[in-house]
């Protein structure tokens, strides 16, 4: 929560972008941290200014995939420099994974990450184990953290192998109002892989995971959905054959939603021939023709969300052996740009328009999340003023020494990106001002 | 040529290079005392986080047989047991002032690894299943005393290609010297997909033998069997194995290889290794003249400033640079 009172402020002369359209107006954030008042040139009148001069005015970025490492891992990222991250990525809320030391399983865990967040530079949203210890044995105490605000539950880093045990997830989920996200991975069909099965696997020497493994469990999620009526969230799609089947279930009616990274839209298999680790990634990077898949995905609405599965891991763990080094990379900072990029560009096939990239990055998931009542809304007075101004058309290119992160394991380095964040403002305080952190 | 990698470091020029070298060193082999003075001065590292014994006494002799010093680091050493990085391993092996390391690695691509963080030539001694390169020289030496040229020559390689570092490059090798390559084995021996690979498949072993110039059969590894990939070492036998009823359907001048270490009696019966058609001891001795020719060519051309240079080469031995 951000205090009662925050100085006052006002955006002055961007375009406001929501799901209500844009139009040029400035926007005006009150003490108590929510919009009061939106049109075009408002009078400053004492408050700050934050010139937005040729950017756009928007929701706040959601993030529904992003793994914090705290507890338990702080060497590789801390809840406070993973929120950092977010902000100058344009966030003002992250869904944060529970595959934690331990794991956020318990109220404990939960009231921790909780506790923790309200110093954060953005909203962070715990998630709760579907299982105890995501062991994929017991359902973990789901109403109990339901109390507490959590809102998704996921064994994200494995999904829930046992039918059985997933169907009364499911059924045991939807009585509580709560979503359940699935990480999609058949672990026989996986085992020992560290990278995509198919051309590059067989050329590299290295063990791969056909993109059935995670088809095989998208299909029975949505088997499930249909049994059970629960609404199933599937995360990080990554295969043709994954986005082909949530189209149908869609088609049909069945309550499924997913997201896609956006290293799974941008980077593919090839980009192991180098064996840098830095490349290994769950779901891994597949082909090109899954590439396009999901960029059509993401073009028809079959994929609802970009997710950065933004994934911390220390130098040393990424300078193993490819097939031993831990799988993730870096996202929250590039995300947006990458979307712009490569979803925008002229060259980009399908070509998405700026609010739907925004749409979704931001409103989507973050009605997904169940959060929509403070991110992701429209610029409207009496909103909370979680809002990110963006250069769409600036270029920056990625340094990986430049990187509020802990960890430095981002692929994009060198890359010329296209947008850029310029300010971001969490519950009325900005957390960037001018592409800097506040704090 | 500053690292051996893989074959297609080398290309088809690069392997004639080779091949050309070896011949001068399998001379010096030869001699009373194998021994000439070429590499004296440099050092050269093992770098085994794998065992193989004879890979490593190959390299070794090789070194040896150059006048170069050697070190042998070994990996179950307490720094690699506490966890000690691959780079932090490596670059502490190289501030010994080594010139070259010798790695072999249970993973794929640990050597195109290292030459990221290392200034000194790397040898890839057998990368998980992805290639050992100088094995494939080493076969193709012996295939070319044998049969002349490669080319249009028919290689059936027979067995586990998926799991196989000798396959990956002995495919490459091969058909970089215009060989035509059958590989024959179950489809659950195979590498999930052939694009790229410029090999035809059979799994009928008995069809392709007479066609056969050359029979190279694998290793198969004996844990295979638990991982469901054959149903038994007994069917892999009948169905794949080099027996001596199977080895008749050969032509007469037909050649057996194999990699060794050989699972007698699973892969290839006793008496068809022990054949005149085999020529795997001579894969073995032909090992040391053709890593003498590859540490040659990484360490002792193009490097006017080395001790080595300053000791006249045997005369046999093409300089370069
Ligand atoms: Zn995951």
């Amino acid at each position: 929560m951000a205090d009662p009172t925050v100085a006052p402020l006002l955006v002055a002369g961007g375009t406001v972008l929501d799901a209500d359209g844009s139009r040029r107006a400035d926007v005006r954030i009150g003490g108590d941290g929510r919009i009061a008042e939106v049109g075009p040139d408002l009078d400053a009148d004492g408050a700050q200014v934050l010139d937005a001069t040729g950017c756009l005015v928007a929701p706040g970025l959601v993030d529904l995939h992003t793994h914090l490492r705290q507890p338990g891992k702080e060497e590789a990222e801390t809840i406070e420099t993973g929120s950092r991250c977010a902000a100058l990525g344009g966030y003002t809320a992250v869904v944060a994974m529970p595959n934690t030391t331990p794991t956020m399983d318990s109220a404990a865990v939960i009231r921790e990450v909780q506790e923790l967040g309200r110093a954060a530079l953005c909203a962070v949203v715990p998630s709760g184990a579907i299982t105890v210890g995501r062991a994929g044995e017991q359902l973990s105490p789901m109403a109990e953290l339901a109390e507490l605000g959590v809102t998704i539950f996921t064994d994200d880093g494995t999904g829930v192998q046992d039918d059985r045990l997933m169907r009364r997830a499911l059924e045991y989920a939807s009585g509580l109002g709560v979503t359940l996200a699935q990480h999609c991975e058949v672990t026989s069909l996986s085992e020992g892989s560290c990278m995509h099965e198919g051309e590059w696997s067989s050329r590299l020497g290295l063990p791969g995971q056909p993109a059935e493994a995670e088809e095989l469990m998208v299909m029975r999620d949505i088997a499930l959905a249909r049994l059970t009526g629960a609404r199933v969230h599937l995360q990080h799609l990554s295969t043709a054959g994954s986005v082909a089947l949530v189209r149908a279930a869609k088609a049909e009616g069945l309550p499924v939603t997913a997201e896609a990274t956006t290293h799974h839209f941008t980077l593919t298999d090839a980009c192991v021939a180098s064996y840098d680790p830095v490349f290994k990634v769950h779901p891994p990077l597949r082909t090109d023709a899954d590439v396009a898949a999901v960029r059509s995905g993401l073009a028809d609405g079959t994929i609802d969300a970009i997710a950065t599965d933004h994934a911390p891991h220390t130098t040393e763990e990424k300078e193993r052996p490819f097939d031993a080094a831990p799988p993730g990379m870096l996202g929250l900072e590039t995300a947006l740009a990458l979307a712009l990029t490569e979803l925008t560009g002229p060259d980009a096939d399908p070509r998405l328009d700026v609010a739907e990239v925004l749409a979704l990055l931001s409103w989507r998931p973050a009605a997904i999340a169940g959060i929509d009542d403070r991110h992701g809304g429209p610029v409207v007075p009496g909103r909370p003023a979680n809002l990110c101004v963006v250069d769409a058309d600036a270029t920056w290119t990625v340094d990986r020494e430049r990187t509020a992160s802990r960890s430095r394991n981002t692929p994009y380095a060198g890359r010329t990106l296209r947008g850029r964040v310029r300010h971001t403002i969490y519950e009325g305080t900005p957390t960037v001002i001018d592409g800097d952190a506040t704090r | 040529m500053r690292h051996l990698l893989g074959i297609d470091d080398l290309g088809r020029d690069g392997i004639d290079e080779v091949m050309a070298l070896t011949d001068s060193f399998v001379e010096v082999s030869r001699r009373a005392i194998p021994k000439v003075p070429t590499l004296r001065g440099r050092t050269v590292a093992w770098l085994f986080y794998e065992d193989s014994t004879r890979t490593r006494l190959s390299f070794e002799t090789a070194a040896r047989r150059l006048s170069a010093d050697t070190m042998n680091f070994s990996v179950g050493s307490s720094s690699v047991k506490k966890g000690e990085s691959l780079r932090d391993t490596a670059q502490t092996i190289q501030a010994m002032g080594v010139d070259a390391i010798v790695v072999r690695h249970a993973s794929a691509g640990v050597p195109w690894q290292l030459t990221r963080w290392l200034d000194c030539s790397v040898v890839n001694a057998g990368d998980g299943w992805h290639e050992h390169p100088t094995q494939a020289l080493l076969d193709c030496y012996t295939l070319r005393h044998h049969l002349g040229s490669l080319e249009g020559r028919h290689i059936a390689i027979v067995g586990d290609v998926k799991h196989s570092r000798v396959a990956g490059s002995d495919v490459r090798a091969f058909a970089a010297l215009g060989a035509k390559v059958t590989l024959v084995a179950p489809p659950t021996l195979l590498p999930a997909s052939l694009a790229g690979w410029p090999v035809e498949v059979s799994h009928d072993l008995d069809a392709v033998l007479p066609e056969a110039d050359v029979a190279y059969v694998l290793r198969m590894q004996l844990e295979r069997q638990h991982e469901a990939l054959v149903p038994s070492l007994r069917e892999y036998t009948r169905t794949y194995g080099l027996t001596v009823d199977r080895a008749r359907r050969l032509r007469p001048d037909a050649l057996v290889m194999h990699p060794g270490p050989m699972n007698r009696g699973i892969e290839i019966a006793a008496e068809v290794a022990e054949s005149s058609q085999a020529v795997i001891r001579e894969q073995v001795s032909n090992g040391v003249a053709v890593r003498m020719a590859v540490l040659f060519l990484l360490l002792g051309s193009g490097r006017p400033d080395a001790h080595a240079t300053a000791d006249p080469v045997p005369t046999e031995v093409p300089l370069h640079g």
